[in-house]
């Protein structure tokens, strides 16, 4: 990089400033004439966008941390408050949790572009390793904010990965009570995991400065893995690189924001809807979609000790990869052979998250082995030999000369939306029948509540569940606020003044009960569980969030397809399901005594009575709603699910209002980039 | 770009300008949400409601405290003494003036309900103290009366009052 123009500051404020801190002028040399390579493809905005994610994770953090509660009592519900009742809490959460799924996106794209290019080999041996450990970072930051919402994935997420110590020999046992702060996981792991979950951006703010550092210090790598020779074979960074970022970013944005705003909980799991609980591990599960290929290494190896050791391999490889690909060509596209094996290892990663999301058990880990072996035969075997054998094509002379051989690249954006292959888990066995698929008017793009619906599933809801099922994150209030049932506050007043809720202390000390108001919550069934089991034989759950807390496995190809046709009701169609699903048991089978047989249910005996039955709902003694509809079994199942869609979602509406702004916007403003974009790399023509 | 005509340039500037534009619209609206999320929340404005407070068992000369809105409020059953003084004063000579009966409800002269958070840097004054018996303020030395209304030190205003309103002869609704 020979001396590109200094800064030369105009005014005296400046003069003087620079004399001292010439922070002016390094922003000037990094981020304005700073030279990069004029073939940069797409596949190089990555590096803008994980910046962007980046600063996006601290801010909604931050946020967040301001309305959540570090507390094994409170943390779930300090959750659902900030989705209830912050100012925009929802859209913040929904932010936050899908961004991390955006920020490994993106990261794996950076990645994998530096592996397909060839950008860490000589001089950029550091600037990789830094980045490998940016990775590490992430793996362990991510990990402890899905630890804090304390519903039951976080917990037993919590439980399995720091379990992962207790494989070393020794000091395994004594490490992991020293990162729990306790015998079990509780209250102190919480406590520091949240501080960490804090502290750790900043570390990753500090490694990322190191790492851009590195990057200026060796300038870019380039699609042709030629360095730049001329000073027609770079563009200033301001404004080619910069409004090149600035367009993809806002590409970007797009999918972002079609997750926030459309598939908000697509890439998470229903169990994290449930409060952590100690005594019940969930049947089946899995880590987030970003740690799957991990976890299937983890669990193709039928030794504890080992299985850990190849998990933590499998990341730390990577740094050494500039030491075991000994080809002296960088980039793929003159590498033949190196290009097949490349797009061999991609498909074996994706593999290994899908089999990671499968059970662990039969052919699934069998193709888990074949697939370990693989992932490390890449870096062991085919990339040394490959720097051996290979008959690489001649590289061009310089980059001016590749450009002008050929024409510009094409967008990515459908290859990047191919890529993103979520793997959403089952909550529900599969053993069970697949419930079938309802019209809900809340569904797609532009859904809405139907009032009366949810109105008549509040009828069931009191009528029939709520001696059993609590509503414990649901207000009085509530029922008269936009976007539900949208009673009048004279209506909800009248509802909360039906309940008795604990007063506050009298003047004797006494704590009686006293009616409800409208900022009261729906009280409790049960004192605690133990009443529970002593009352109904069991602990019935609270409904405020079931809906989002069931749904049901719909395996691969529908999993993919359900993103595009945004069918994110499993929930409320497996609930429909289970509450008409009740049937004598099949001949050979006998209920055991206490329980009931649903064909919807995870193993079938449920200890549920049949709940709906015709005539639970009647007015002036026929079996009808207050409005005519017809209370029939499977209007009641259909109107209760719709009011308890609500309940789980009281902010459905406005998201999806918001969403479509959000969505026009970020089109118009993609648009726009693209065509200043184009006039900015114009003028680079001109100069040839 | 000596080639480049001014029609050109005005449409690149046009272009640049929108994209600008549009761009910082963006950034302003995705503050919206980031500033809204520190406004008191739908639950901490709902537990804001009014309050209903019985009056019956405050004695001659007591004063309660209750809380609204997580403030603390007075309610002051003064004597025929503390109303003579609050009212034989002269106004005008007041730092904040205003005569009593602009402090009570008309005919409810014994019952005087203010917030009690001292109007210099938000301590809480104690009852039945000061020069004038009134309230005194430990924090930064303000003294109030009977009525509540400043008469010496820091604090600018006096004790002000929450809205309210009698139910009954003994009951008050506070909000």
């Amino acid at each position: 990089m020979s001396g590109h123009p200094t800064y030369q500051p105009q005014n005296a404020f400046m003069k003087w400033m620079e004399a001292r801190l010439p922070i002016a002028g390094l922003i000037y040399s990094s981020f304005v004439v700073y030279p990069t390579p004029r073939n940069l493809n797409y596949w190089w905005t990555f590096g803008g966008i994980l910046t962007f994610l980046l600063a996006t994770q601290i801010v909604t953090g931050i946020v967040l941390a301001m309305h959540y509660t570090p507390h094994v009592d409170h943390a779930f519900n300090s959750v659902e408050h900030i989705m209830r009742d912050v100012n925009y809490g929802w859209m913040l959460r929904y932010i936050h949790a899908n961004g991390a799924s955006m920020f490994f996106l993106a990261g794996y794209i950076h990645m994998l572009r530096g592996m397909y290019y060839g950008s860490y080999k000589e001089p950029r041996e550091v600037l990789w390793i830094l980045g490998v450990i940016l990775l590490l970072l992430m793996i362990v930051t991510g990990f402890m904010g899905y630890v804090l919402p304390w519903g039951q994935m976080s917990f037993w997420a919590a439980t399995v990965i720091t379990n992962l110590f207790s494989a070393l020999p020794i000091v395994g046992e004594p490490i992991v009570t020293w990162l729990w702060g306790g015998y079990s996981i509780g209250n102190p792991t919480l406590n520091r995991f949240y501080s960490l979950h804090y502290l750790l951006p900043f570390v990753i703010v500090g490694v990322v400065v190191l790492h851009v550092w590195a990057l200026h210090v060796v300038g870019q790598n380039n699609p042709d893995g030629i360095e730049p020779r001329q000073a027609s074979d770079t563009a200033t960074f301001t404004p080619y690189a910069t409004i090149k970022d600035g367009f993809f970013l806002a590409v970007f944005l797009v999918l972002f924001a079609y997750f926030v705003f459309y598939a908000p909980n697509y890439l998470g799991h229903p169990d994290n809807y449930i409060p952590a609980n100690p005594a019940v591990t969930p049947t089946h599960i899995v880590p987030e979609w970003y740690y799957l290929p991990f976890y299937a290494i983890l669990r193709a190896v039928p030794d504890k000790l080992g299985g850990v050791a190849l998990l933590g391999a499998s990341v730390v490889i990577l740094a050494f990869l500039p030491w075991l690909d000994r080809s002296k060509v960088r980039s793929a596209r003159y590498r033949p052979r190196y290009r097949f094996f490349f797009w061999l290892f991609v498909a074996t990663c994706v593999g290994l998250g899908w089999l990671g999301s499968k059970p662990a058990e039969g052919v699934y880990v069998f193709a888990a082995r074949i697939l370990t072996i693989y992932y490390f035969a890449h870096f062991l075997v085919v990339l040394p030999l490959l720097g051996r054998y290979e008959k690489t094509l001649p590289v061009p002379g310089s980059i001016t000369e590749a450009v002008l051989k050929r024409a510009s690249a094409a967008a990515v954006v459908a290859i990047m939306l191919a890529g993103l292959i979520g793997f959403s888990s089952p909550s529900v066995a599969a053993e069970a029948d697949t419930p079938p698929k309802q019209k809900w008017s809340f569904a797609g793009p532009f859904g809405k509540f139907d009032r009366g619906q949810i109105q008549r599933g509040f009828r069931v809801y009191r009528e029939v569940c709520q001696t059993c099922h609590g509503l414990s994150q649901v207000s009085f209030r509530n029922l008269a606020e936009p976007g539900g049932p949208e009673f009048t506050r004279a209506q909800a007043a009248a509802v909360a003044a039906e309940y008795q809720v604990a007063a506050e202390p009298d003047d004797q000390g006494e704590v009686k009960d006293r009616p409800g108001r409208l900022s009261d919550r729906f009280p409790a069934p049960y004192k605690n569980e133990n009443q529970a089991r002593a009352r109904f034989n069991g602990v019935p759950p609270d409904l405020s969030l079931i809906v989002k807390a069931r749904g049901y496995e719909r395996g691969f190809p529908w999993f993919v397809v359900d993103l595009f046709t945004q069918y994110q009701e499993h929930g409320a169609d497996y609930l429909v399901a289970l509450l008409t699903g009740y049937s004598d048991a099949p001949a050979g089978v006998t209920a055991p005594p206490g329980t009931f047989y649903n064909k919807y249910f995870p193993g079938h005996f449920l200890a549920m009575s049949p709940p709906l039955t015709e005539g639970r709902i009647t007015t002036n003694g026929k079996p009808v709603y207050d409005d005519d509809t017809p209370a029939t079994v499977n209007q009641m199942a259909r109107d209760l699910t719709a009011f308890l869609m609500w309940t789980a979602e009281p902010h459905l509406e406005a998201r999806k209002r918001i969403g479509l702004q959000v969505m026009l916007f970020l089109v118009v403003f993609a648009g726009l980039l693209y065509f200043t974009k184009k006039k900015v790399w114009k003028s680079l023509g001109a100069h040839g | 770009m000596a080639t480049t005509t001014s029609a050109e340039h005005t449409r690149r500037d046009f272009l640049y300008i929108a994209t600008g534009a549009v761009g910082a619209i963006g950034a302003a609206a995705a503050l919206v949400p980031l500033v809204a999320q520190m406004n008191p929340d739908a639950s901490t404005i709902a537990a804001g409601a009014p309050i209903e407070v019985d009056l019956g068992p405050i004695q001659e000369g007591q004063v309660i405290k209750v809380f609204w809105r997580g403030k603390p409020i007075f309610i002051n059953h003064r004597t025929k003494k503390q109303i003579e003084d609050a009212q034989s004063v002269d106004v005008a000579r007041l730092p904040d003036p205003q005569p009593d009966s602009a402090r009570v409800k008309p005919k409810r002269e014994q019952w005087q309900v203010l917030i009690g958070i001292c109007t210099h840097l938000g301590c809480i004054p104690l009852a039945h103290q000061g020069a004038y018996n009134g309230y005194f303020c430990p924090c930064h030395g303000s003294v109030y009366d009977t009525s509540g209304r400043i008469r010496s030190g820091p604090a600018p205003t006096n004790l002000p009052l929450p809205p309210y309103e009698f139910v009954s002869d003994t009951r008050i609704r506070i909000g």
